[in-house]
């Protein structure tokens, strides 16, 4: 099971935090923090996967991804496997991508809402329910009537994943999973 | 009204606002921003308009999940605009209630119950899906009860978004309100032969959290997984059901020969990694019996391992470690990679190799192996450095040193270890060193060896971590001095200025170990002397021989055995014999008195300290010193009867001492404790406030004593020269002192066997009928006897005997509880599976108080709880039977189990405890009630 999703940027503020069971508030954002405290730690080119287990509880390890000035974190246990959740997580990006056509960090920031929704569709209660970047974005875009769409000002970052298939056909996706930056976000 | 809303309306932030806002926050001014914001948002999200509420709501959702704002006091209206009729209200509603709502305490949840249902069948899947997925993130027990019927509608529903979700939501539901698998579980195996992806997905994905709380109970359903393993090309699918089959396929073995053949060719032609080492888990952990798999799939690790991504390496590294459990050979086929990995740049490589080169390790190749260990240790950064040592010291301290063979070797390795540079595992180690003294009879030689260079090196003073090494190694050399080459420089090392850099509680140990020094060097003094005749040899020995025995009938209160007398006996002859031979070229008058003074000078400003345990232990070696300083000075001119006695006196003390220090420390069972038996008439349960009453006068007065005590004790020291007429006194003080000491400790000496203690009868410090301490009497008089006819070869000599006791030491683990819920579920599943009316007490069992009622009626009779089940989930009997009819067919075996099931109920009817009824199902699932699945 999926026990939770965590975005925060590379000064360690979230930007979106969903936990599959009830945590307190306080407790999300000690969690917030000492993730943030191992992501930081990890040098660059190293495996995505941190033992979770004094945070979470026995079997439980999250595997995270930078991506431009965000880091995605996936916390899930030993009923995922972890190259999946990986896979998963480049699904998640993707859609977010194709959602807000090249997304980046201020399009995360000012639509709460719809990267909510957007996470919805693909995980339920844990569960992973949908892995096709299309039918997400199809989802969306139906319900996008009701949501507004505005953007403030012109960003001028973007973070656009390089892969054209999604990467989970032919797995070694770390290489594919690399999508590069062309702007970055000053910080908040 | 309308006017000062349309003008709040007009003027409300949106949450963009709020987000800019926070944005441009200075430093430091953010909580005030927030708190300020709230602020507004509770005056907004009173207003009836329903926008004003949604923006309201919106923007408290999103300082609650990202800066952690209470919003507790909002939850009514999340629920209040839960039925907005705009699809973007009603969404900002139902996130907020999923994000903030905590299923256990907010109350207001049970309001949401009819919103939930109405847009549970609602025509708009746009509702149905939204009013899942919050129910999916807050589902509690009464919300599971009561919405189950409409989760049952929807695991059928034409749209296959829904129906997905629908499948999804049902695993909080079953955790919640286990009796919901009765209704819904039928639904939920058909879609197991949905053609969708996306539903079959979700069904599989179901199964794999429920099997992996309670495995056995999904058994029947074998059949139905291993088509999907089969015929389907999904990976996702195929990853779950593989997850599934590891958990099945350990409890029945003819599942194992039926899948190994798929799961082969799946990891053959399957390019997509993640899936491949899905099947090389699943045979690893579940199939690992059937070699040619297993080979198989080391072989596709060994390309997870060569591969240059990271992630794939340490998860090929993970996989090892599985398979090195039982089939070792994958390791060390793997063993250039396994410690090319050590020295990889990434932590967590570096830490599974060093788990899997621990696993390695065995009598054979444990020095090769902590070599290169060690060589990487000091390459390495601190941190994975002291991993390093933390591995090696476990791994062969494991089971009382199993590995290790040649203990002469792994105390000099100890040694080695405790001067790598960053080293912090000193106190690991020093618990090792202490250990091996105690345990290890053969190794004490070279322990003494290792401890002097140790407690020698001024340069390893200066660093705290080492400060636990060093106390050991001053205790070893204390504790064993009689094995020391020149106990002279052992003094001079305990008494080094740079001590001063110790923590008082070390420092305590250092001079309680010069005290055990002085006592040997003085004792073998005078036994020298005595040997020479300026003593009637045959006096001292009587006398020896009955202060031993004055010795054990006082402090021990019961005579010793003649072992233990011979054992000490043994020590001292073989210390003169051997390694103290030096020792008696050494010991001349002269030296011993510059031994004495050395000590005197160092020791002398300390019977100031301010700390206790250093002032206590200097006072008691310089009450020796005042004991024996005539003693030495006397010897030399010319012998007079009154100084004649008084020497007698004080050599006698000294043997007394002596002899009290070198009584053998065995090891200590960790149940020692445990296994005294609490006396008659002692209850210890009793609430002792009582006590407090009382003993609350005595305290204090008893403190300030203490206190006022101290200085008094400086005094006694400083003005030596009052006391030194009555020298026999403090002597006799001092060694009733160490009596007591010793008593004190042989409450801690207690191990297995029965003693018959009284609560205030301190038992005696080596009980002649302790069984564990008998054993180490019998090793010592062996290990003795082997010293006295000459040590063996170091290289062809038998691993020396390790001292252990027959319970293992270990402390009972209790046994895990398995979730109750798991529990109640499987036990659900299991009547659905195996027999489709089935009641049995044990799903049953509701912690809800509302269902109790129901639960006492349906035990009654079958078909009353039949009815009060449907009824309670609200569908008609007919429908559900129906679906129960179209399953039978599936699996004639099933019907069998039926059968067989219903035998038991009726054997379970009257009033079997639950447990053991389970037990029988658990062993019914094992006999041949299990259909043949695959055939």
């Amino acid at each position: 099971m999926i026990r939770g999703v965590i975005v925060m940027n590379d000064q360690g503020k979230p930007r979106l935090i969903k936990f599959y069971e009830f945590q307190p508030p306080e407790k999300q954002q000690e969690l917030v923090r000492s993730i943030y405290r191992i992501l930081c730690s990890r040098a660059e080119n190293v495996s995505n996967f941190v033992k979770a287990d004094s945070l979470f509880g026995k079997d439980v390890r999250l595997v995270y991804k930078t991506f431009a000035t965000l880091y995605f974190v996936f916390i899930f246990d030993h009923s995922e496997n972890e190259l999946a959740m990986i896979d998963l997580m480049q699904v998640f990006v993707e859609t977010l991508n194709k959602c807000f056509k090249a997304v980046c960090e201020l399009d995360i920031v000012f639509n709460f809402n719809k990267v909510h929704m957007v996470l919805d569709e693909i995980i339920l209660g844990g569960q992973v329910l949908e892995t096709s970047i299309e039918e997400v974005h199809t989802l969306v875009v139906m319900l996008g009537a009701c949501t507004d769409q505005r953007r403030p000002g012109a960003p001028s970052c973007a973070f656009v994943p390089v892969s054209e298939q999604p990467s989970w056909k032919a797995m070694p996706p770390v290489h594919l999973c690399h999508l590069f930056l062309v702007g970055r976000e000053d910080s908040n | 009204m309308a006017g000062p809303s349309l003008m709040a309306s007009l003027f409300q932030r949106s949450i963009d606002d709020v987000i800019k806002g926070l944005r441009h926050c200075p430093p430091g001014t953010e909580p005030a921003y927030i708190a300020k914001s709230i602020d507004e948002i509770r005056s907004e999200i009173k207003s009836t308009d329903p926008q004003m509420k949604a923006t309201a709501l919106q923007k408290l959702t999103y300082l609650h999940s990202l800066y952690g704002a209470d919003m507790s006091w909002a939850a009514f209206h999340s629920v209040e605009l839960s039925s907005a009729a705009a699809h973007s209200h009603k969404r900002t509603a139902y996130l907020s209630a999923a994000i903030s709502f905590d299923p256990a305490t907010t109350d207001v949840i049970l309001l949401l119950t009819h919103q939930l249902r109405k847009d549970l069948s609602s025509s708009n899947s746009h509702d149905v899906s939204l009013a899942l997925s919050t129910l999916s993130s807050i589902c509690n027990p009464d919300l599971a009860r009561d919405l189950s019927p409409d989760l049952f509608t929807l695991l059928s529903s034409s749209k296959i978004p829904v129906r997905k979700k629908a499948i999804a939501t049902v695993l909080r539901i079953f955790e919640q309100y286990p009796d919901s698998v009765r209704v819904c579980f039928k639904r939920v195996v058909e879609n197991l032969e949905n053609p969708d992806m996306g539903v079959l997905s979700a069904v599989v994905g179901l199964f794999c959290e429920l099997t992996e709380k309670e495995p056995r109970s999904y058994l029947p359903l074998a059949p139905e997984f291993f088509k999907i393993l089969l015929d389907c090309k999904n990976n996702w699918v195929l990853i779950k059901v593989l997850k599934i089959f590891a958990k099945l396929a350990p409890l029945e073995p003819r599942l194992g020969k039926r899948l190994v053949e798929p799961i082969c060719e799946l990891m053959r032609v399957m390019g997509a990694k993640s899936l491949v080492f899905e099947c090389v888990r699943t045979i690893l952990t579940s199939l690992s019996d059937f070699d040619s798999a297993v080979k198989l799939a080391v072989a596709k690790l060994r390309e997870f391992l060569i591969d240059d991504d990271p992630n794939l390496k340490y998860l090929g590294l993970q996989a090892l470690s599985i398979v090195a459990q039982k089939n070792i050979w994958a390791l060390v086929e793997n063993k250039d990679l396994v410690v090319k990995a050590l020295s990889d740049t990434d932590v967590n490589i570096r830490l599974e190799a060093l788990r899997l080169v621990m696993c390695m390790v065995s009598e054979d190749n444990v020095m090769e192996i902590c070599r290169i260990l060690i060589s990487h240790a000091l390459k390495s950064d601190p941190e994975f450095c002291n991993e390093i040592l933390r591995f090696i010291l476990l791994t062969c301290g494991k089971n009382y040193y199993e590995v290790v063979f040649d203990f002469d070797w792994y105390v000099l390795f100890l040694g080695e270890m405790a001067r790598v540079p960053h080293c912090q595992k000193g106190d690991e180690i020093a618990v090792q060193l202490i250990d091996i003294g105690m345990r290890v009879k053969d190794a004490r030689p070279q322990l003494v060896l290792v401890a002097r260079d140790l407690v020698i090196d001024p340069a390893l003073l200066g660093d705290p971590f080492m400060h636990g090494v060093l106390a050991a190694s001053a205790w070893v050399s204390g504790e064993y001095i009689e094995l020391s080459r020149n106990p002279f420089e052992i003094m001079e090392a305990l008494l080094q200025p740079r001590t001063s850099l110790l923590s008082p509680s070390v420092r305590g140990v250092y001079i309680h170990s010069a005290f055990k020094v002085l006592t040997f060097c003085v004792f073998s003094y005078i036994k020298l002397n005595g040997d020479d005749s300026s003593f009637p040899s045959t006096l001292t020995d009587s006398v020896c021989k009955s202060d031993d025995q004055v010795r054990f009938d006082t402090v021990a209160g019961q005579p010793v055995s003649d072992i233990e007398l011979d054992d000490q006996n043994m020590i001292v002859s073989n210390g003169q014999t051997s390694s103290a031979y030096s020792v008696t070229h050494h010991l001349t008058q002269e030296s011993l008195l510059a031994l004495v003074n050395l000590v005197e000078i160092n020791l002398g400003p300390l019977a100031g300290s301010n700390e206790v345990e250093v002032l206590e232990r200097s006072n008691n070696v310089l009450g020796l010193i005042k004991l024996i300083k005539p003693l030495l000075l006397g010897s030399s001119e010319n012998s007079e009867g009154d100084k004649m006695k008084g020497e007698l006196k004080a050599s006698e003390a000294v043997k007394l001492i002596f002899y009290s220090c070198s009584e053998d420390l065995g090891p200590v069972s960790v149940n020692a404790q445990e296994r005294i038996p609490i006396p008659k008439g002692l209850v210890l349960k009793n609430n002792l406030d009582d006590l407090e009453e009382i003993c609350g006068d005595i305290k204090l007065p008893l403190l300030t004593s203490f206190s006022l005590a101290k200085p008094q004790t400086v005094d006694a020291s400083g003005n030596a020269e009052c006391h030194s007429k009555e020298e026999s006194e403090p002597s006799t003080e001092s060694t009733s002192l160490l009596a007591e000491h010793r008593k004190r400790h042989g409450l801690y000496y207690l191990s297995s066997g029965n003693i018959g203690v009284t609560s205030n009868d301190y038992p005696p410090a080596h009980d002649p009928k302790d069984k564990a301490i008998d054993e180490a009497e019998d090793l010592a008089k062996l290990t003795v006897k082997s010293l006295v006819t000459g040590r063996k070869p170091s290289q062809s000599k038998p691993r020396p005997v390790v001292v252990k006791f027959d319970d293992g030491e270990v402390a009972n683990i209790g046994k895990n509880r398995t979730d109750i819920k798991a529990d109640l579920i499987s036990g659900a599943v299991k009547e659905v599976l195996l027999g489709d009316e089935a009641t049995t007490s044990s799903s049953r069992r509701k912690p809800s108080s509302k269902s109790r009622r129901e639960i006492d009626e349906s035990k009654n009779g079958v078909s009353n709880s039949d009815k009060s089940e449907l009824s309670k989930a609200g569908l008609g009997s007919s429908k559900h039977h129906g679906h129960g009819k179209e399953r039978k067919h599936r699996n004639s075996a099933k019907d069998k189990e039926r059968d067989h099931k219903d035998k038991q109920r009726s054997d379970s009817a009257h009033g079997k405890h639950r447990s053991r009824h389970r037990a029988d199902k658990a062993l019914e699932a094992q006999a041949p009630v299990i259909p043949d699945f695959l055939l």
